[in-house]
């Protein structure tokens, strides 16, 4: 089976997670596009780091706002009942535990549910900015991933080797392949999306996986 | 109310002194006081300490606001949470040229409001089993696990409000306030840059953000 890489069916599938009321926080990139898939008749509520709630869409060219942009410094807007808010009390928010869904990036993510995404020693240091507080303090953390990397290992790893954002915080990572729960370190394959099968993951993926009892191919 | 006094940028930027922390609102240039730091890198005062968020995004052709310090290396030292938008940073950093630390944003920001607030420090799982760990105390409070992190005091603040009146009382607008409101608690000396001046009075006591006590000087946004 041919593997293609489909960023777009992780945003699909972590979109379906959140209830209406969910208060979520979106990371830069990939993440990011999980707002654009969100099913209709949910209502949730977005939060973003640098400091307000109700988080809309992109402006339309020519109406981007210099005071109003998303983590990433990104022009964006605000809804109707949106609010602004300073960055301590934005991370009191974060740590005390009012974000119900936090979906961020991965350099690595392993089966104890650790991550690593904010360095690659002596290459690439951007600095953990935020995304340090969300993952320990948001109730679920979501790892949102392609599952391959380019030389063809995979991102979900059995121990993480680069420098880790957070110790055992990652609750489910959704790639391109299927939907996983970290579980007593073991990654537990809740579904797998075709054209993908459970042999598959299993075969490709050099980590401890669990096949859930329940568990389905699914269309996404 | 009393009523602060409006100085001048080259003013202001005179009243910091080689060596100086100096404390810049802002995130990735969003409510940064760029009047300010134009200002700080006319006259060239360096060895100071960089506290801000990030390092801002560095236009690599026509280097402005802090970016433009950073490539006139004017930091010795930045406390910060995020540099991946200046790989001018970066690159100081692995050559050895600036002492960059990196510190969680949400660590960052509390260590700062615990100088402005009198506190001697607060607890926080952030950074528990990574290197953010690494030299500090760790406390268990009823089984729970935390690091012990120290409040940050900066001599100056430069910080950026939307609205000022004239006794130093700030608005700020949407995402531009960050950690603007923070730090306008915890510096020495405190400066605005506003884009607006009104009248004492002018704001509705309800709606007043950072409270005019706060405030030494106000200087208008170019």
């Amino acid at each position: 089976m041919e593997y293609v890489s489909n960023k777009t069916n992780i945003a699909k599938r972590i979109a379906r997670f959140f209830e209406s009321g969910s208060v979520v926080n979106l990371g830069i990139g990939l993440p990011t596009q999980v707002a654009n898939y969100i099913p209709e008749g949910v209502t949730v509520v977005l939060q973003s780091e640098n400091g307000f709630l109700g988080l809309g869409p992109a402006p339309e060219k020519g109406k981007e706002d210099k005071d109003l942009t998303n983590a990433g410094g990104q022009p964006v807007t605000i809804l109707p009942g949106g609010m602004c808010f300073d960055s301590a009390t934005s991370f009191g928010i974060i740590r005390g535990g009012h974000v119900d869904y936090t979906v961020l990036g991965v350099l690595e993510v392993d089966q104890k549910g650790n991550l690593a995404n904010y360095k690659i020693p002596g290459k690439m240091v951007p600095g953990m900015g935020g995304a340090i507080d969300l993952v320990v303090g948001a109730k679920v953390v979501i790892a949102a991933t392609l599952h391959f990397e380019k030389n063809g290992g995979t991102k979900l790893k059995r121990e993480c080797s680069l420098p880790l954002t957070a110790r055992e915080q990652v609750n489910y990572v959704v790639t391109d392949v299927g939907f996983f729960e970290i579980k007593d370190n073991k990654y537990i394959l809740k579904e797998v999306f075709a054209p993908y099968t459970t042999d598959f993951v299993v075969e490709k993926t050099d980590a401890d996986i669990e096949i859930a009892d329940d568990c389905q191919q699914v269309e996404i | 109310m009393l009523v602060k006094e409006i100085i001048s940028v080259e003013e202001a930027v005179s009243k910091i002194n080689k060596g100086d922390s100096v404390m810049v609102g802002g995130f990735i240039g969003c409510g940064t006081p760029d009047s300010l730091l134009g200002g700080l890198k006319e006259v060239g005062t360096d060895d100071l300490t960089l506290i801000c968020n990030d390092s801002g995004i560095l236009d690599p052709e026509n280097p402005t606001g802090l970016p433009a310090l950073i490539v006139n290396k004017q930091f010795s030292k930045m406390l910060v949470s995020h540099i991946g938008t200046n790989p001018e940073t970066g690159r100081q950093m692995n050559a050895g040229e600036t002492d960059v630390q990196l510190i969680p944003q949400g660590t960052l920001v509390e260590r700062i409001r615990s100088a402005g607030i009198g506190l001697g420090g607060f607890l926080t799982p952030t950074g528990l089993g990574t290197e953010v760990e690494e030299g500090k105390q760790v406390i268990d409070i009823d089984g729970i696990k935390y690091l012990l992190e120290l409040p940050l005091r900066a001599n100056v603040a430069l910080i950026k409000a939307k609205v000022a009146d004239k006794s130093g009382n700030l608005l700020y607008s949407k995402t531009a306030r960050n950690f603007n409101p923070v730090m306008a608690m915890s510096a020495d000396l405190v400066i605005v840059e506003a884009e607006e001046l009104v009248e004492i009075g002018d704001i509705d006591p309800e709606h007043v953000v950072t409270p005019s006590i706060f405030v030494d000087y106000i200087v208008m946004s170019k």
